[in-house]
């Protein structure tokens, strides 16, 4: 919706993209666009033309589990909020007759006169986001999805599940509709499977399973759930805790590939034949199963790669590589989510932001050349204008008109104080509307309006805009929601939906006057960035930062850069990682626009989005050894750029000089910069188990990795080298699965079978967890003879050295035999831990997880920005994750980093705090309870006293509903205005 | 009087005036007695707000957050 809503933001759907050319900065895009036969700017997605369409189609939203019509909306939240007339289905198209739509709609909005248009854009860079496709469960004949009703696919489940689903929330099964009480969920179905040619991993079918798992037994505590599974893949943050919960709550989860399915075709139950780790044949009956599919490249991968000359996978997936993941293999082309593979929302949301972050280093030096900005007239001052109240009430089509009597609504409305026009019309939101709105306005000199149609969530700012255009502030504006919240939900009492609506009319009436023109502070943003971290992240941030344009401090608390990328030696994708690390670090001493501060500490921050001042330590003896952009003499030598200003309002002084601190050999200097970046990474864990630290056998993981690539270590024909997986990880230690560990070590044992393939490799694990395409790597370690014993949590291994010999045993849950194992080596895959600084914490108090890893303000919709605005996190801070992801995710955090320096500042809502001062007893209860840290108290003299900061303020209003002085007041929801809507609200008469 | 109670709301804009509107948006039936406010946040309710609804005749008050 807020893509839909952006000036600069134009969505052409119904279309595809039939030739591309030119080059990156320059590409011309031929595009096909098919006729929707609706004008979307007339269609008011009322629905009425839908209820009138005689015919049904199956649903695609619901799976086809249920039906829709041949003029519809895919959804209610679709962008743009317009039907769309099916070409397949329409009697119309295929036979000429019908038009019962037509008739219908009351907004003329269907035309059937539409034809493919063909479209060329030019634009400087591309970015492809076309998702992937569910694997077809009917190719897969061992499930019987095809002859069995009631196998379903796992997003067949998910909308059986949703409240909005075909069965409005109620899981039934589709035979007989009837409440299955076992259900199965069989993982793998279409992945992991070389024989139907999806040999990778898609990475997210045992995160949805176990969720459905758990949604489901929310819904029915007594469903028994099974779920088959292979490996279960729940690496990612919080998710091991997710699986820890589905074992608690009862799921049974059976280590097996089905081997067969049987259909009961009299109770259309299904019976699945499995063997268990142990080897005994066994059957269970079952009333529904789900299969959570295996995602695949989507068709129209093969016609985009072709008509944009980029490089496809050998499973039809962009190609990409390991130190440019959101690159494909044409320059100014990016590709972000299920085109790159399959993956998990998180991760797709952060490369869509990763990729705009590419196409604005591209496009840098065009910024704001091809932008539009409304221009509105100057406003109207009311103040001294008598209260002159218009209301406009809608019929929303029959949405409202056909149960609230309007007319009758609109007459009282004209009896309430202070109203001067009442009007009712069809369509409150159409175009023709608007303008009279506007007319109205002028005409009888409104100052205060009041819409009464759908709810203020969609369409407010639709009808603020409109008020704007004819001079009014925008907050003279009070909606009431007559349709969602009255028309929609009391469709059979009339009567009471239309006293319900006048009651509703007369309380905004009461609030509206009382309503104020409130202006939009506006906080000027210092357009410099702090990156703390200078690890690859850190310093994939601070580039892509820098390559926009913005200069950035980059501060690392050791003597020189890269972090944990120092570790990686060699890739399973066979590239150089310490090539590109100095490649890397020599970009970022070399960049004019980054400020290298190294053995940096940060002391203190303080300040807020736009405005932050940090105060570092910088250990001073090595100074003059290592590269330093950012000290003192620069500054002095070169000013920063002027600040940038706005509105009148004085900004950021130029940087203070460097301030030496009392002690010697240490060093404080003071920045000022917009937002932080924090990527101040993650450790592998060091255990106190399996002899490590005692034995000269037993190391990390990482250090066999050095070991094998310094020759320090060479594997011998007939050594054995054992690989202990999930040590000090998933159990109580540290309870989440650190993502990296198993890919880590299939690269290890590879590389030991590279160099001497007689060298015995045995992989000690509880779960592979090599998702996505690394699953091929692990299945070319097996055929290589790499060895791989599960064990389980319970029974761990156990290493003894014995005269200087190493011994490992282990429960072989196959076998159901102890092995012993006498190792050359023993390298430990440890949980990677985050970072302890407590200074850090201290100065920047930013909330983590339980697990120490820094928190984002939105698991799936917003990875990368912290609790608090203008902060953002990335790298293994966030969490531990490989190079490629830790790379998008940089990108991803400079992009939103970028969107607040670039616009160069901060509008607040006028829905704020504010705090009258005079009023303010300076009690700080309000301090003490704003959630968003946006109050602060401050010295007037020699009282303190509150001041909101604006761009910190959420509206939420907890300071206002505390303040025992009544010193603070909403924007738009004042003590008074509540008070005018509850007084209002008991002036009914009765 | 019994069979029909003044209610009045306070709705948390975020959340449940938002799963209002979904209702709505899903044609759900419920009783029409309810009159909301809608507010940024349930944290804006003064429990002076409270009393002065009871005080102005609501039979319950209905907080949505």
């Amino acid at each position: 919706m807020e893509a839909g809503r952006s000036p600069n933001v134009e969505i052409i759907t119904n279309a595809d993209v039939q030739e591309v050319s030119g080059i990156a900065g320059n590409f011309r895009v031929k595009v096909r666009r098919q006729p929707r036969y609706v004008d979307e700017t007339k269609c008011t997605a009322c629905g009425v033309c839908a209820q009138y369409c005689p015919v049904t189609l199956p649903d695609p939203h619901n799976q086809n589990l249920s039906q829709r019509k041949a003029i519809d909306i895919l959804y209610t939240q679709a962008v743009p909020s317009a039907y769309a007339v099916n070409p397949d289905y329409c009697l119309f198209l295929n036979k000429q007759e019908c038009k019962q739509c037509t008739r219908a709609c009351q907004a003329g909005a269907i035309d059937f006169n539409q034809r493919s248009e063909v479209s060329t854009y030019q634009v400087g860079s591309i970015i492809l986001a076309t998702g992937f496709k569910q694997v077809n469960p009917a190719k897969l004949k061992t499930y019987r999805y095809q002859d069995s009703p009631n196998v379903v696919t796992g997003l067949e489940f998910e909308r059986i599940s949703s409240a909005s689903g075909p069965y409005v929330g109620k899981i039934l099964r589709p035979s007989d509709l009837q409440k299955p009480k076992k259900i199965a969920f069989i993982q793998c179905a279409g992945s992991r499977d070389k024989i139907s040619g999806k040999s990778y991993c898609s990475s997210v079918c045992c995160k949805y399973a176990v969720k459905d798992a758990i949604v489901a037994l929310e819904h029915e505590p007594d469903l028994d759930i099974t779920i088959f599974f292979m490996d279960m893949r729940m690496y990612g943050k919080g998710l091991e805790t997710f699986y820890e919960r589905a074992r608690e709550s009862g799921v049974r989860f059976v280590r097996s590939r089905i081997s067969e399915i049987k259909r009961d075709v009299q109770t259309e139950d299904l019976i699945v034949k499995y063997v268990t780790e142990d080897g005994s044949l066994k059957q269970d009956r079952f009333n529904l199963i789900a299969l959570p599919m295996g995602l695949e490249a989507a068709e129209g991968n093969f016609y985009l790669a072709k008509a944009t000359g980029i490089d496809l996978n050998t499973y039809g997936f962009c190609r990409t590589a390991l130190f440019s993941p959101l690159s494909t293999s044409k320059e100014g082309i990016y590709v972000a989510g299920g085109f790159r593979g399959p993956m998990a929302l998180p991760d797709s949301v952060m490369q869509a932001s990763g990729t705009a972050a590419c196409a604005a280093e591209l496009l840098t030096a065009v910024r704001r050349t091809c932008i539009a900005e409304k221009a509105f007239p100057e406003e109207r001052p009311v103040d001294q204008e008598g209260l002159r109240i218009g209301v406009f009430v809608c019929h929303c089509g029959k949405n409202i008109g056909g149960v609230v009597d309007v007319g009758e609504v609109k007459k009282y409305a004209a009896t309430l104080p202070d109203v001067v026009f009442s009007k009712d019309n069809l369509y409150s939101c159409s175009q023709d509307t608007q303008a009279l709105i506007k007319e109205t306005i002028d005409k009888e000199k409104l100052n205060r309006v009041v819409v009464a149609a759908c709810t203020p969530r969609t369409h407010e700012p639709l009808f603020q805009e409109t008020i704007r255009e004819a001079g009014l502030n925008r907050c003279l504006l009070e909606m009431v929601n007559i349709r969602d919240q009255c028309s929609w939900v009391h469709a059979h009492e009339k009567e009471a939906a239309t006293e319900k609506a006048k009651d509703l009319i007369r309380m905004a009436v009461a609030k509206a006057r009382l309503i104020k023109p409130l202006s939009e502070p506006v906080i000027d943003v210092i357009p410099k960035g702090l990156i703390i971290g200078g690890g690859l992240a850190g310093m994939t941030a601070a580039l892509s930062l820098a390559g926009q344009g913005f200069e950035c401090y980059l501060v690392e608390k050791t003597a020189k850069l890269g972090g944990n990328l120092h570790n990686i030696h060699y890739t399973l994708e066979g590239e150089d990682p310490q090539r590109y690390l100095q490649q890397l670090v020599a970009k970022v001493k070399g960049h004019e626009l980054i400020h290298l501060f190294t053995e940096a500490e940060i002391e203190s921050v303080s300040g807020f989005v736009g405005n932050f001042e940090t105060v570092l330590t910088i250990r001073q003896n090595h100074n003059e050894t290592h590269m330093s952009h950012g000290d003192t003499k620069d500054n002095e030598i070169n000013p920063p750029s002027p600040p940038f200003t706005k509105g009148g309002h004085p900004l950021s002084p130029p940087l203070e000089k460097g301030d030496t601190g009392g002690f010697s050999g240490e060093k404080k200097e003071k920045l000022r910069h917009g937002i932080i970046i924090l990527a101040t990474g993650a450790t592998p864990y060091r255990p106190d188990e399996y002899l490590y630290g005692k034995s000269s056998k037993v190391f990390l993981q990482h250090e066999l990795e050095a070991d094998l690539a310094t020759c320090r270590f060479v594997p011998a024909p007939g050594d054995s080298i054992v690989m202990i997986q999930c040590v000090g990880s998933r159990d109580e230690t540290h309870p989440y699965c650190s993502s990296i560990c198993c890919s880590m070590a299939i690269k290890n044992a590879l590389k030991i079978k590279e160099i001497n393939p007689a060298a015995n490799v045995c992989v000690l694990y509880r779960d592979m967890r090599t998702y996505g395409f690394h699953e091929d790597y692990y299945r070319l370690a097996r055929e290589q003879g790499v060895i791989f014993i599960r064990y389980e949590k319970d029974s761990k291994p156990e290493v003894n050295e014995i005269d200087g010999k190493l011994r490992v045993t282990v429960k072989d849950l196959v076998l159901r035999k102890r092995v012993r194992i006498d190792a050359t080596y023993l390298a430990l895959s440890t949980a990677i831990v985050s970072q302890k600084n407590e200074t850090l914490e201290e100065a920047l108090p930013v909330p983590r997880s339980a697990d120490g890893f820094l928190l984002e303000s939105h698991v799936q919709l917003k990875p990368v920005d912290s609790y608090v605005d203008g902060i953002y996190i990335c790298g293994m801070a966030q969490f531990p994750k490989p190079i490629d992801e830790s790379i998008a995710q940089a990108k991803a955090v400079a992009s939103r980093a970028a969107i607040l320096l670039a616009k160069g500042y901060v509008k607040a809502e006028p829905i704020v705090a504010s705090c009258d001062p005079d009023v303010c007893i300076g009690c700080a209860i309000c301090e003490s309870f704003c959630p968003y840290t946006a109050i602060r108290m401050t010295k007037v003299g020699k009282l303190k006293k509150a001041e909101v900061i604006a761009a910190a303020c959420k509206g939420c209003g907890v300071c206002a509903s505390y303040c025992p002085a009544r010193a603070i007041s909403m924007g738009r929801f004042t003590h008074g205005q509540i008070s005018a809507q509850i007084a209002a609200f008991g002036a009914d008469g009765s | 009087m019994v069979n029909e109670p003044k209610i009045l709301g306070f709705l948390c804009h975020w959340c449940c005036y938002a799963a209002a509107d979904a209702a709505g948006v899903a044609r759900f039936q419920y009783p029409p007695y309810i009159r909301a406010i809608r507010v940024m946040c349930t944290g804006r309710i003064d429990p002076v707000f409270i009393l002065d609804g009871f005080v102005k005749g609501a039979d319950g008050i209905f907080i949505g957050g």
